[in-house]
C-alpha cells in the first residue's frame, strides 16, 4: 500500500468517526469519548495539513470558522517569543468547546453576526473580506469594554471579552502557551527548596528568622 | 422482586470507603475481623485512574470539568453538587448543595490534606460561650487516637503553640514542613506587621517516607490522585493494609438501601442495589458501621423503619437529621503588584498551602462566638481551562485590548494574585436539618433527604470580620482587592451551606439518650450493634477542617469494636 493510500484511509476513518460527534445542543460526552473525538480531531487536523485542506469545523460554519481565525490571531498573533493563537490550534479548541459545552453557541454565533454586520455597515463588507487596518479600527472600538460602551458598542465588547477569554484559555493552555509563559512546574522534584535567591530578592523577603521551622537538614527543607 | 441474599454472615459490615469506612476496615480486620466494605460507587486506582502529570494540553477541554467534575477535569473525585439521577431536595427558600462522591476511597481522592487537629477548647464549646453543646469526651480521651494518625498516616506542620500562645492549636507527631513560596513569605510579612499569626500548614502528605510510601515529589496536584501515594487517600494507605490481612471484601457499585433489624432491635445486616444491574442483595453481618457520609449515613438509618424504629433506625429520640453542620467558607482575592515580572520559577510545591493563620483572636474581644482559620493561595499554576479570565478588569491591566500588546500582558499579569478563604465554624442550629422528602425518589426508588439549612448571626458576623481582615492583609501588601465587598444581605460573602463539604453533625453523639443518637463510642444508644464512623457523630464543628478529626474517631471507635467483638459483648 502507498503512503498516499494509507494516509487517505486513516483520513477518511478519522473523518467518518468525527461525523458521529454528536452535534446536537445538550450533549456532553464522558470523559473518554471526548479523548476519542480529541485524538480524531488531531488525527484529521494532522491528515487536513499533511493534504493541505482546511479542517473541517463541526460547530462553525466554514465562512465562520475562517472570520474566527482571523480574530483570534488579531488577539494573539505571532511575536518573538511565540507563535499565533492559530498555530497554538486555537479555533480547533474553541470549535470542540463549543460541541462539548452549546451554553456559549448562540453568543459566539450572533457575535460573529453582529461583528458582519458592523462591518457591512461601515465598510459595506463582512469581516473576513475587510482591510486589516479596517478590521482593527473595528476591534479598537471594541476591544476595551468601557470605551465601547461610551460608543454604545456594548455588544460588541461583550462578544470580543468571550472570544478573548476563549483565545486565552486555548492560547496559554496549548504546549505553545505553556512554554511561553514561563510555567515550570508539572515535573517531579526530589526536594523542595524553596524560593531561589533571585526570587526573594525581588520580593524583598527572606527566610530569615524561620531557621526554627525549617531545619536545613530536614529532607524536603 | 428477586433479592439476592448471600449465606455468609460478616463479623462487620460498614457502608462507605471514604476516612471513616476506610479507618474503620483498616482497624477492624487488623483486629482480626470478617469485613464487608460496601461502596456506592465504582473501584478506581490511582495508578491506572489518576491524572498526575498531565497537561491541560492532553485534554480537549484543557481541565475543563463541568458538572460532572466541579473541581476540574483531572480531579481525582467522581461525584459532584448534582448527579444524575440521585437527586435531593431542599425546603422553599433554603439551600443545601450536598457533595457526593461514587467511588472507592470517596472524597479522600480529592480533599484538600488540611489536616489541623482539633483543641481541648473545640470538644467543650458550650462550658466555654454557652451555645451548641458539649461532647461526651475530652480532648485527653481522642489525643490518642490523634497521635495514631500523625504517625501511621503521616503529616507535616510544626508544633508552635509554645511559640504562639495558641494553645487550642495543639502540638502533633510532624514531618517537616515544605518551605514557604515567594508570595507566601510575602503574606506572612504583612501578617507580621498585623500581629496575626501565619505558621506552617498541617497537611496529610509526606516530606519523609513513611510506611513503604514515598515522600512528596512536589508536583502540587495532590488533588489528582497520587501516583506514589505520598498523600492520604483511604484507597492508598488504609485499604491496602486492610486487603494485606485476607479479611476484608470490597464490595463496589453497592448503594446501601436499608440497615436491617431484628425484632430485638439489633442491626442483622444492609441491604442494597448493585447499581451495575439493578439487583436486590441483602448481606448479614455481626455489627454494622455506617460511613457513607453525614447525611448520607442519616438518610439509611431514617429509611430503615420498623415497628420497633417507626421513625427511623436508632431514631426514637428524633435526632437523627439534626443539627446539619458544614464549616463556613468566605474568600477575597487581591493583586499584587510585585509580583509583577516575577523570574519563572516552579511554584507546585505540595498539592496546597504552605502556609496558614489558625484562629488568632480573644473572642472575649469580639462580637461574634468562635472563629475560623485562614487559607492561603497564590501562584504560577498551571495554565488550565479558565486562565486568566475577564482580563478586562484586571487591576495593572489596561482594560482590555488585543494584539501584542495584549500577549504581553498576560505574561505580565501570570501568577500575581492572592487568595483568601476563610474556613470557620458554623453553631450548630434547630432550623437547619435533614429529613426524608416525603415525595420524590433516587433512580432505585430509595426515598431522597431534603434539607432545611439556615446561617445565623453568629456565622454573617464571623464572615464580616473575615472580610475585614483578609482586605486589610491585602493592602498591607501593597495590592489591590478584586473581590468586591459581600454586605450583610449577601451574608458578607458565606457560602451556601455544603460548599465547603464539611458536612456533619446529623446523627450526633452524647450521653442523653433522649438528646442524642450515639454514645460515647459513637455506638447508638438504642442499637447497640450499630455505629457511625464518618462526621455524622460530631456535636459541633471547629474552626479546623474535620477530617483528621473523624479518622481520630473512626480509629477509636472501631477499636472499641474490635475489643467489644473479642469479648462477645455486643
Amino acid at each position: 500500500m502507498s503512503e498516499t493510500a494509507m494516509s487517505e484511509i486513516s483520513r477518511r476513518k478519522a473523518l467518518q468517526v468525527l461525523g458521529t460527534v454528536p452535534a446536537a445542543a445538550g450533549i456532553s460526552w464522558t470523559g473518554a469519548e471526548a479523548a476519542q473525538a480529541h485524538q480524531h480531531a488531531e488525527q484529521a487536523r494532522q491528515a487536513a495539513a499533511d493534504e493541505k485542506t482546511a479542517y473541517e469545523p463541526k460547530f462553525f460554519t466554514k465562512a465562520e470558522y475562517a472570520t474566527l481565525g482571523i480574530l483570534v490571531d488579531l488577539i494573539l498573533p505571532a511575536d518573538e517569543r511565540s507563535g499565533s493563537a492559530t498555530d497554538a490550534g486555537v479555533p480547533e479548541f474553541i470549535d470542540f468547546m463549543l460541541v462539548d459545552q452549546p451554553t456559549r453557541q448562540t453568543a459566539l454565533r450572533g457575535g460573529l453576526r453582529w461583528l458582519d454586520r458592523e462591518c457591512d455597515t461601515r465598510f459595506g463588507k463582512a469581516f473576513a473580506a475587510c482591510a486589516a487596518a479596517e478590521q482593527t479600527a473595528i476591534l479598537d472600538d471594541i476591544a476595551w469594554p468601557e470605551k465601547a460602551e461610551a460608543k454604545g458598542l456594548s455588544h460588541g465588547a461583550r462578544f470580543f471579552s468571550l472570544v478573548r477569554d476563549l483565545t486565552a484559555t486555548g492560547f496559554w493552555s496549548s504546549k505553545v502557551g505553556v512554554e511561553d509563559i514561563g510555567y515550570l512546574g508539572n515535573v517531579p522534584a526530589p526536594k523542595w527548596t524553596g524560593a531561589p535567591d533571585e526570587v526573594l530578592q525581588k520580593l524583598g523577603v527572606s527566610y530569615d528568622g524561620l531557621e526554627k521551622w525549617y531545619r536545613p537538614t530536614d529532607a524536603g527543607a | 422482586m428477586q433479592v439476592i441474599e448471600s449465606s455468609k454472615e460478616y463479623d462487620v459490615i460498614i457502608v462507605g470507603s471514604g476516612a471513616g469506612g476506610g479507618m474503620a476496615a483498616y482497624v477492624l480486620t487488623k483486629a482480626g475481623a470478617n469485613v464487608a466494605l460496601l461502596e456506592a460507587g465504582a473501584l478506581w486506582d490511582v495508578a491506572k485512574d489518576g491524572a498526575m502529570f498531565k497537561w491541560s494540553y492532553d485534554s480537549p477541554r484543557r481541565g475543563f470539568g463541568g458538572k460532572e467534575k466541579p473541581f476540574g477535569e483531572f480531579d481525582g473525585c467522581i461525584g459532584g453538587w448534582e448527579m444524575d439521577g440521585e437527586p435531593y431536595t431542599m425546603a422553599p427558600g433554603e439551600r443545601w448543595d450536598w457533595f457526593r462522591a461514587r467511588m472507592l476511597g470517596g472524597r479522600t481522592n480529592h480533599w484538600g490534606r488540611i489536616s489541623l487537629r482539633w483543641g481541648p477548647d473545640d470538644f467543650r464549646r458550650k462550658g466555654i460561650d454557652g451555645l451548641g453543646d458539649d461532647w461526651p469526651i475530652t480532648y485527653d480521651d481522642i489525643k490518642p487516637y490523634y497521635d495514631n494518625c500523625d504517625r501511621f498516616i503521616g503529616i507535616f506542620g510544626n508544633n508552635h503553640a509554645s511559640e504562639t500562645g495558641l494553645h487550642n492549636e495543639p502540638d502533633g507527631i510532624f514531618q517537616p514542613p515544605p518551605k514557604p513560596r515567594g508570595y507566601e513569605l510575602l503574606i506572612k510579612d504583612a501578617c507580621d506587621k498585623l500581629k496575626i499569626p501565619c505558621v506552617p500548614a498541617r497537611m496529610s502528605i509526606l516530606t519523609q517516607p513513611l510506611n513503604g510510601r514515598a515522600a512528596c515529589h512536589y508536583c502540587g496536584q495532590c488533588g489528582r490522585g497520587c501516583g506514589t501515594h505520598s498523600n492520604f487517600s483511604s484507597p492508598t494507605v488504609l485499604l491496602p493494609p486492610a486487603e494485606k490481612t485476607g479479611k476484608l471484601t470490597v464490595v463496589p457499585h453497592a448503594m446501601a438501601r436499608e440497615v436491617l433489624s431484628d425484632d430485638e432491635g439489633r442491626a442483622t445486616g444492609v441491604s442494597y442495589v448493585n447499581t451495575t444491574n439493578g439487583q436486590e442483595t441483602t448481606l448479614r453481618g455481626k455489627i454494622v458501621v455506617l460511613a457513607a457520609s453525614a447525611c448520607e449515613s442519616a438518610r439509611l438509618l431514617l429509611n430503615s423503619t420498623s415497628p420497633r424504629f417507626p421513625k427511623g433506625l436508632a431514631n426514637n429520640s428524633g435526632v437523627v437529621g439534626k443539627y446539619l453542620i458544614d464549616s463556613t467558607g468566605m474568600s477575597v482575592s487581591g493583586f499584587i503588584p510585585k509580583l509583577v515580572d516575577l523570574p519563572s520559577v516552579n511554584e507546585d510545591g505540595v498539592g496546597g498551602m504552605h502556609l496558614y493563620t489558625p484562629w488568632w483572636v480573644d473572642n472575649r474581644k469580639l462580637d461574634f462566638p468562635r472563629g475560623y482559620h485562614i487559607e492561603i493561595g497564590g501562584g504560577r499554576r498551571m495554565p488550565g481551562y479558565g486562565f486568566m479570565g475577564g482580563i478586562e478588569e484586571h487591576p495593572g491591566g489596561s482594560g482590555g485590548g488585543y494584539g501584542k500588546a495584549l500577549k504581553e500582558e498576560y505574561r505580565r499579569l501570570y501568577g500575581t494574585g492572592v487568595g483568601f478563604a476563610l474556613r470557620g465554624e458554623m453553631i450548630p442550629n434547630k432550623d437547619s436539618y435533614c429529613e426524608i422528602d416525603p415525595e420524590v425518589v433516587d433512580q432505585w426508588g430509595i426515598p431522597v433527604l431534603r434539607f432545611h439549612f439556615k446561617w445565623s448571626d453568629h456565622e454573617r458576623k464571623q464572615a464580616k470580620h473575615g472580610q475585614e481582615t483578609f482586605r486589610e492583609i491585602i493592602q498591607t501588601m501593597g495590592g489591590t482587592v478584586t473581590t468586591p465587598w459581600r454586605d450583610h444581605d449577601q451574608d458578607y460573602g458565606l457560602e451556601p451551606g455544603g460548599r465547603i463539604i464539611h458536612e456533619s453533625g446529623t446523627i450526633r453523639m452524647g450521653n442523653e439518650p433522649k438528646a442524642s443518637v450515639l454514645n460515647k463510642y459513637c455506638q447508638a444508644h438504642e442499637v447497640p450493634n450499630l455505629f457511625v464512623c464518618d462526621g455524622a457523630p460530631f456535636v459541633s464543628q471547629a474552626d479546623k477542617n474535620l477530617t483528621w478529626t473523624i479518622l481520630a474517631f473512626a480509629w477509636r471507635t472501631s477499636e472499641y469494636i474490635a475489643e467489644q467483638w473479642k469479648k462477645r459483648s455486643i
